[in-house]
């Protein structure tokens, strides 16, 4: 073997690489091809051993990750994600595929998430033990969490040595960017090595206080695998790590380290991954930015920029802009000469995304945004074969229907549950959760016992899919509610519509997922201020203060949910005006439903805890006024912002009906008149309102009577649909107010003692009449005769 | 701080005001061209300079870089920078001019173009002279060539009785042409530079001659992109260039800065009294404008939608000195928010119907719950009433 340095006989082959770094991975494969070792080590848990011929499975499609739980305890867990371009993967499969063994030699997850569990301070855990050690250059100061000192980002020091204010891109020049194939194929790495003892040298295990146990651990498994295999090991592992592995030192000393360590039954087993997860977008504090430059970079297998750039265009083509074949020769040409500019080797990622602004897309970042998502990142999903060991979150549903003793069964039953009960509220939680993820072992159904908003009345049947769901929805997190959030906060950021974000925001609320609701709201804010259309948001008002009191019913807190919702009317109480001039009868009809929503929801927010609750409504109230007092405004809708004035008390009986007279007068065209009336008289009570108040009626009756025959037959359909709503009592009634005549509400209008409104004089026997049940139901008492007639008519 | 703010529409070639520190040449003209104004450091930059020179260039890519970006020769020369904004930009800008490609510079009032177009073109060819002004009226003479017709009732037609349009002569003597405002140009007109660009070859038919271009010829146009009336480019020709977008000044503090100076200028040329403390009410309308602008408040918390007006930081300039007249002619000579809002309503609402409900939304959910911001809010009430 042609190592740089002579290494002695038996001594390992030590190759150190940075995760997912595509030239650390072809310089791997290269090695491992020209040195041929008889075992591949590699840096990984070590109880996941009994896994890796997994990933030689036909159906084993990176990215996939190592998952490591706490058995006890599915929401303790850390990954290992090995994308295709990863030189863990690399060697993994170089072994399996050369029928030499392979083996994780890194301290077993047991340990690391047993620290994790005794660093129970509530710092941020997010369960990546490696994020912060050797090549991720990024995690070094931000993972600093983890541990007591500040740590040393190596090859941050290394590129700032080298002239470079970025460590991505340094390393990038000199290792990823190496073409394959040339000269030794050990070289890099011979460098590297020297480039980290010097490292080493100076800083120790800067800081990484850990790595010294890990490494003592690594080199006890080198040293097994020595004895078994003399000269034939070759190790992968972080290049910060091979200094530390190369140094002799003596065993007992590495037993000693690993003395009493603490420990937590763990379970192993792949979970797939996907690329925009490794990305730095993805949510995993650590990872790399560009998945997709990286596995385009690891498989192209020569001139990789003419390739990606080619690439692009075939997108950017796929989304009908003219990409030309010249386009792409000119950014090449530019790329080229940009990295010559900038004094790099090759053309990177950055240059290339120059070239594709300035020649692909005039200049601008639209495009570029679509560049990004599906090829700098991309959207592979990994796959993983239906052998591996069951996911956490199957775990974690078990136990979840064991304590709340909800059997799975084939068998449809229907299960009512009281929310006011810890039980109840639970398993509503939980199957809420379930369908978020698209488990759907429960379906709401409608309850039978009442409609009460703390009952719910679930249909349950597991049917054998959804273990296949279940697994599926193992990407999200090991717990329920863990992946629960994932999934809501994914869908959120995916949703198109606002309804959907704001049904979603609902579903959040219902399923107590509280660490979501932030992200949810911000989407839902989002979409709100950048919808115009006004329906949109009067829509999406009436659901998201229904959530409100959702949220009332079961105790959440729900002050954010009530500063968007108040936020989304005032953008309603603005637009709303604009939108409702020049609708023609069908869309004016529409927006009346949605004048009603919001009037109904406005309602709602007065009786929750919501912020600037009274300046709201006096706010609503002068929308309503400028709408009743538009021309341009639809008769119907006038109508209705009238009658809805006048129902809040706002309007005067004697300004509505001079309002209601001015619309009746001749002036106004018959239809819109009718239309009017619609939307004033129409829907609920509206008829209560014209039994009740005889001057309106009287207006009614006498415009009515004045439409001349051939408008009669235009406003009769409309008239109809108005009043065919009623209830039947009440039609019978103004039937009956109809057949006493026009004399009488001549009358009411000169009448001097009556209720506005109302008839002169009362019919004393019927009034007496009601007297005995007032009395029933005030109290025995003389006081009560006394209130009923305070209650009652004035006599 | 050269991103300059002045309406390139008054006049090109004051665009861009050279600024105060940076040395300028002391001569009688008003205002010396780039290679004049800075011809110690090209001419540092040309002695110093030991990289590959493209064709004709006066300095290497690497050099033109530097001219713009500023930065400290081995001999100690400090080379001012000529434009404050992303690197990137220029690099790009280079890159285009050096691998034989038009380049087109896009931005919206106020963002350096022609600055960066003359800056460039004085530091590869050493001139920035060769330039065709794009007005609806420029004629296709301006671009290509045109008749001396005294000559050529004379002599009939030939080589002398030709005048040679600017990009005639920097295709024929391997220079930078200049074309300002490209998207005003009529479109057939603009057309005209589609042979130019892609045979590099100028054809007479008239003399059944051509002229070919040099090496070490090539185009610098600039345009605004978010204007109105404007002639869309052809995608012909839209294809021949490298497009790179000068971005708006990427922080608020930037913008104040070149607003308040650019405020002062004028103020003094129109002989406005001096306003005390305007800075406030400055920050508030670069505030505004900025938020439109990205559509995202500045605590970045808040989406905006945006209205369809352009409110570059040269409309924040009109506002503000419409604002400064007002309070020095008719207010107490203090820079108030009444003085602006009517301004800042006048730039946000083009359009009546949909920016009065972008600019009512961004009143009712933002400015009003602002600490400090109520007399701003009450009197934008008042002007949009």
């Amino acid at each position: 073997m042609n190592g740089g340095r002579s290494r002695d006989a038996g001594e390992p082959l030590l190759l150190g690489v940075r995760h997912h770094g595509p030239g650390s991975a072809r310089a791997v494969r290269a090695a491992l091809e020209a040195s041929r070792p008889r075992v591949v080590l590699i840096e990984g848990p070590s109880e996941a051993d009994p896994l890796i011929p997994l990933a030689a499975a036909e159906d084993m499609r990176p990215p996939v990750a190592l998952l490591a739980h706490a058995v006890d305890e599915p929401g303790r867990s850390a990954f290992w994600p090995l994308a295709a371009f990863s030189p863990e993967w690399v060697a993994l499969r170089w072994a399996l595929e050369h029928g030499v063994p392979a083996r994780f030699i890194d301290l077993p997850a047991t340990h690391t998430l047993a620290w994790e569990r005794d660093e129970e301070d509530g710092e941020e855990e997010d369960g990546e033990d490696r994020d912060g050690e050797d090549g991720r250059t990024d995690a070094g100061a931000e993972q600093g969490a983890l541990d007591e000192d500040v740590r040393v980002d190596p090859l941050g020091v290394l590129a700032g040595t080298a002239g470079y204010d970025d460590a991505e891109r340094w390393w990038e020049d000199v290792v990823e960017h190496r073409g394959a194939g040339k000269g030794d194929a050990l070289a890099p790495f011979t460098a590297l090595e020297e480039a980290m003892t010097a490292l080493r040298e100076t800083y120790g295990s800067g800081g990484h206080g850990r790595d010294l146990i890990r490494e003592a651990h690594m080199r006890l498994r080198i040293r097994e695998a020595q004895r078994e295999f003399e000269d034939g090991v070759a190790v992968v592992c972080g290049a910060w790590h091979v200094p530390a592995l190369r140094r002799r030192r003596g065993v007992t000393a590495d037993r000693a380290l690993l003395k009493g360590l603490p420990k937590v039954r763990t379970d192993v087993t792949w979970v797939p991954w996907t690329h925009r997860r490794l990305s730095r977008a993805g949510g995993y504090g650590a990872g790399i930015d560009a998945p997709g430059w990286y596995a385009h970079l690891f498989a192209a297998p020569d001139r990789p920029v003419e390739r990606w750039l080619t690439k692009v265009a075939g997108l950017l083509r796929a989304e009908d802009r003219t990409v030309s074949p010249g386009h792409v020769i000119e950014a090449v040409r530019l790329a080229e000469t940009l990295a010559a500019l900038r004094g790099r080797p090759l053309p990177g990622l950055g240059e290339a995304t120059d070239a594709v602004r300035a020649v692909m897309c005039e200049g601008s970042d639209v495009p570029l945004a679509l560049v990004r998502d599906r090829l700098v990142v991309g959207d592979v999903l990994g796959e993983v074969p239906d052998t591996v060991p069951a996911v956490p979150l199957q775990r974690d549903l078990e136990r979840t229907q064991r304590r709340l003793r909800l059997r799975p069964e084939a068998a449809e039953r229907e299960l009512d549950l009281d929310l006011r009960e810890e039980t109840g509220a639970e398993r509503s939680r939980l199957l809420h959760r379930l369908r978020l993820l698209g488990i759907d072992w429960g379906r709401p159904a409608v309850s039978r016992s009442g409609t009460g908003t703390f009952r719910e009345t679930w249909r349950l049947r597991w049917e054998p899919e959804l273990a296949v769901r279940t697994a599926e929805a193992g990407v999200w997190g090991t717990t329920v509610p863990a992946a629960a959030t994932a999934k809501a906060e994914a869908d959120a950021v995916a949703a198109r519509g606002l309804a959907d974000v704001t049904a979603l925001a609902e579903h959040c609320l219902l399923a107590a997922l509280h660490d979501a609701l932030p992200v949810v709201m911000r989407v839902l804010a989002d979409r709100a201020a950048l919808d115009t259309d006004v329906a949109h948001l009067a829509q999406a008002l009436p659901a998201l203060v229904r959530s409100l009191r959702y949220g009332d019913v079961r105790g959440t807190d729900t002050a954010a949910l009530a500063e968007v919702a108040a936020g989304l009317a005032e953008r309603v109480f603005v637009g709303l005006p604009p939108a409702c001039a020049g609708l023609d009868a069908d869309a004016a009809e529409e927006m009346r439903r949605h004048v009603d929503a919001v009037h109904g929801a406005l309602g709602l927010l007065g009786d929750a805890p919501a912020a600037r609750d009274g300046r709201l409504r006096a706010r609503w109230r002068t929308v309503l006024r400028t709408l009743s007092a538009r021309d341009t405004v639809p008769g119907v809708l006038r109508g209705r912002a009238v009658r809805l004035l006048l129902d809040e008390g706002e309007l005067a009986q004697d300004e509505a009906a001079r309002l209601m007279g001015l619309v009746l007068s001749p002036g106004t065209p018959p239809a819109d008149a009718a239309a009017w009336i619609e939307g004033f008289v129409g829907g609920s009570g509206g008829g209560l309102l014209l039994v009740h108040d005889e001057r309106l009626f009287g207006l009614v009756d006498r415009w009515l009577t004045a439409v001349p025959a051939e408008a009669f037959t235009d406003v009769l359909p409309l008239l109809r649909r108005t009043f065919s709503a009623y209830d039947p009592g009440v039609r019978r009634t103004l039937g009956e107010l109809v057949r006493r005549g026009p004399g009488r509400h001549d009358r009411a209008d000169t009448a001097v003692a009556g209720v506005p409104g109302f008839g002169p004089g009362v019919d004393e026997a019927r009034a007496d009449a009601v007297l005995p049940v007032l009395r029933l139901l005030l109290g025995p008492d003389g006081d009560g005769e006394t209130r009923g007639e305070r209650v009652g008519v004035r006599r | 701080m050269s991103v300059s703010a002045e309406p390139t529409s008054v006049d090109p070639r004051r665009n861009g005001s050279v600024p105060a520190d940076t040395g300028a040449a002391r001569t009688d003209t008003l205002r010396p061209h780039a290679e004049h104004a800075f011809a110690d450091e090209l001419a540092a930059l040309a002695a110093q300079d030991d990289r590959p020179r493209p064709a004709r260039w006066r300095l290497s890519p690497w050099a033109v870089a530097t001219y713009l970006l500023g930065g400290t020769l081995p001999d100690g020369t400090v080379i001012t920078p000529k434009y404050v904004g992303p690197r990137r930009v220029v690099e790009v800008a280079v890159t285009t001019l050096a691998t034989d490609r038009a380049l087109l510079l896009l931005g919206v009032p106020g963002t350096a173009k022609t600055w960066v177009s003359e800056h460039l073109a004085a530091a590869v060819s050493g001139d920035s002279t060769l330039l065709v002004q794009g007005t609806a009226g420029t004629p296709e003479e301006a671009i290509r060539y045109g008749w001396n017709y005294a000559r050529l009732l004379a002599h009939g037609p030939s080589r002398d009785a030709l005048v040679p349009s600017p990009v005639m002569r920097a295709m024929a003597e391997g220079r930078t042409a200049r074309v300002e405002e490209l998207t005003r140009i009529p479109a057939d007109v603009q057309d005209s530079l589609i042979t130019i660009l892609s045979e590099k070859t100028l054809p007479i038919p008239e003399l059944g001659q051509e002229v070919q271009a040099v090496r070490g010829f090539n185009l610098i146009a600039t345009a605004n992109d978010r204007d109105r009336g404007v002639n869309e480019l052809s995608s012909a020709l839209r294809r021949r260039f490298n497009t790179v977008v000068l971005p708006l000044p990427e922080t608020p503090e930037a913008e104040v800065d070149i607003v308040t100076r650019r405020v002062e200028q004028l103020g003094r040329s129109l002989d406005l009294p001096a306003v005390p403390d305007g800075v406030d009410e400055i920050r508030r309308v670069v505030t505004v404008f900025r938020e439109l602008r990205d559509g995202l408040t500045a605590d970045g918390r808040t989406k905006l939608k945006s209205p369809s007006g352009t409110l570059s930081t040269a409309e924040a300039i009109s506002v503000v000195t419409g604002g400064l007249a007002l309070a020095a002619h008719f207010g107490d000579g203090v820079l108030r928010a009444g003085d602006v809002a009517a301004g800042v309503l006048g730039a946000v609402v083009r359009d009546p119907a949909a920016d009065r409900v972008v600019w009512q939304e961004y009143l009712e959910t933002v400015v009003r719950e602002r600490d400090g911001w109520s007399d701003f809010y009450r009197a934008c009430r008042e002007a949009g009433a």
